[in-house]
């Protein structure tokens, strides 16, 4: 029977000939991350097991994120416990302020994922290097710990549904938009358990950082994973940033698909996904008035240098609303210092928003834009529950970033159309 | 055999709900217990009582991957998680800690919070002794039976290197 491309990468990381959807399998892994929040925990259930030594050290990577530069004493805490732990192993893939960046846009950025990998990670966005066409999937401290320990973790083999991309992306919409208006469709379980295998034509318009927002929020729909084809475009963002190489894993002709979906990107529309579930799709035309307290653009989702260019397209030369904040979060260094040389970080600021050093902070209600009681966010992150970005009685709205920055001028949620007349 | 009070809740209930992020800078479960359920039941943690048992609809602990959501539970004393179904990472995780949760969508359906309710996890019955009716969700398989006695993977895992030496 054949195989989809997860299932190919399952299947050759158990070094088996093939593996079937409903299976149990042991996996060698590629890498295995960890972040602030998550490694303190792992780190505990090691040495509480007397578990001292790290089979997995040089596949470990360990990046300080989510509450960095340090927000209080905790958090400071925490990174300074991870910070020796790796130290103490001998992990050379750590990264802390001034080299670090949001985890799933600093690991493809440096080469550290590759086309073809297996890789766990305690964070459930870790699904993002779907992209490379690499299976990545989230899982807590506990596989972490094993998995840093012994180098292997368990899986069950997932089965798929299957996108077929074709035409081409409208004006003004993007990758984040695709994701959205699928999680609308299927649903917030939609996917569960399950593999999100994208291909087909369409999938030649998408940039790479459309692919990255995709996959990234394949957990939004339940999945396991999600997985793009790789093609040239995948070959040529990979090209020159890493050591290892990447291997392609096709899916076979006959491989077997729970269900098809067929997506002309020609047809998505610019969507904002409503409080409190990122399934809670509206198109614009289908909600009346909503101001907005607070912007956020960034994330993991949406802070890579294309989305940056896209919002500063739309806030050049024009500036946020009074009483509408706007915090932009650039997902790494590098990506900071090429916004900075293209001058868009000089559009920011003179559109009245503030940048912040990368950061998960506000997208989890960490710190750098906690919401008060009764306001309402609009962001480019990944999940609006109740209380994600501060008060449980606060509101967060996710959109683009071409919507969150056109948004930020009118202050309240617009379509770019209406203010890049 | 555990035997409690049930704490009911809806669909979707997310990990940022079973314990938000602002407690996170916590790494112990009995320190995150005093948070859990705080954003969509602001009581619960005055109400639990050892041996109670939470009981939700379909895709429970989606979202974040953070571990504390399930250790937060443990340590509040529920001793089982009955839901119509759960997200994956979730599902793993209450396994790895040893947090027993079953799977029976039509318990979570007639269950109010407050039903006195016991579940035998070997068996995969739920008894809901209040309503006096009882349904049956898949048991739990040896090898996880095992997991949850001794306390989760990684109890698992230094017990049978200490009984292979």
């Amino acid at each position: 029977m054949g195989m989809t491309m997860t299932q190919k990468i399952l299947a050759k990381h158990s070094a088996r000939e093939s593996v079937e959807a409903g299976e149990f399998i042991e996996a060698a892994l590629d890498g295995v991350l960890g972040n602030d929040i998550t490694t303190p925990v792992a780190i505990d259930i090691l040495e509480e097991r007397g578990l001292g030594s790290i089979e997995a050290a040089d596949k470990t990577i360990l990046v300080m994120d989510h509450f960095v530069p340090n927000k209080d004493i905790r958090s400071a805490q925490n990174c300074q416990q991870v910070r020796s732990f790796a130290r103490r192993h001998g992990i050379d893939k750590y990264y802390d302020v001034g080299d670090m960046g949001i985890e799933h846009c600093l690991l493809p950025e440096k080469g550290l994922v590759v086309s073809g990998d297996a890789v766990i990670g305690a964070d459930s966005h870790t699904c993002t290097y779907g992209a490379l066409g690499a299976f990545s999937t989230g899982v807590g401290s506990t596989d972490m710990a094993a998995a840093m320990a012994t180098g292997k973790t368990w899986f069950h083999v997932p089965e798929a549904i299957r996108f077929e991309l074709s035409g081409k992306l409208p004006k003004y919409v993007s990758g984040k938009d695709v994701i959205l208006s699928i999680i609308g469709d299927i649903g917030v379980d939609g996917a569960l358990y399950q593999s999100m295998e994208f291909g087909g034509e369409g999938m030649k318009s998408l940039s790479m950082a459309d692919r990255f927002t995709i996959a990234n929020m394949a957990i939004e729909a339940g999945a396991k994973n999600g997985i793009f084809e790789v093609d040239q475009a995948a070959m040529e963002y990979q090209e020159g940033r890493g050591k290892r190489t990447p291997e392609i894993f096709k899916a076979d002709g006959d491989a077997v698909y729970a269900r098809t979906i067929e997506i002309d990107l020609g047809e998505v529309e610019p969507v904002v996904a409503f409080p409190h579930l990122p399934s809670n799709i509206k198109r614009f035309g289908e909600f009346d008035k909503v101001a907005i307290d607070q912007v956020v653009i960034g994330s993991c989702t949406n802070g890579r240098l294309e989305d940056l260019r896209k919002a500063a397209g739309i806030m050049k030369g024009r500036k946020t609303a009074k009483g509408t904040r706007t915090i932009i979060i650039p997902g790494t260094q590098q990506i900071y210092l090429d916004a900075l040389k293209e001058g868009i970080i000089e559009i920011f600021i003179e559109a009245g928003a503030v940048v912040s050093t990368p950061t998960c902070g506000p997208c989890l209600g960490g710190y750098m834009g906690i919401l008060a009681k009764g306001e309402r966010a609009l962001s480019t992150t990944n999940r609006n529950f109740v209380g994600r970005m501060g008060h449980p009685e606060s509101e967060v709205y996710l959109s683009s970033p071409e919507v969150a920055a056109a948004s930020a001028v009118a202050g309240k949620i617009s379509h770019p159309e209406e203010v890049a007349k | 055999m555990s035997r409690g009070k049930a704490h009911v809740y809806g669909k979707n209930v997310d990990t940022d709900v079973i314990i938000p992020a602002r407690y996170l800078g916590a790494t112990k479960a009995e320190e995150l217990a005093a948070h859990c359920m705080e954003d969509i039941d602001s009581d619960f943690k005055n109400r639990v009582e050892k041996g109670d048992v939470i009981i939700a609809g379909f895709n429970f602990g989606c979202g974040s991957s953070r571990e504390h959501a399930p250790m937060a539970i443990k340590a509040s004393g529920v001793s089982c998680v009955v839901a119509a179904s759960y997200a994956r990472i979730f599902f793993r995780n209450s396994f790895n800690i040893g947090l027993p949760i079953l799977i029976c969508a039509e318990a979570a359906e007639s269950a109010e919070t407050g039903d006195f309710v016991s579940v035998d996890l070997a068996k995969g019955t739920i008894r809901n002794e209040t309503k006096n009716e009882t349904y049956q969700a898949r048991p739990l398989p040896p090898f996880i039976m095992d997991m949850i006695k001794k306390g989760g993977l990684m109890a698992k895992i230094a017990s049978e290197k200490e009984g292979g030496r």
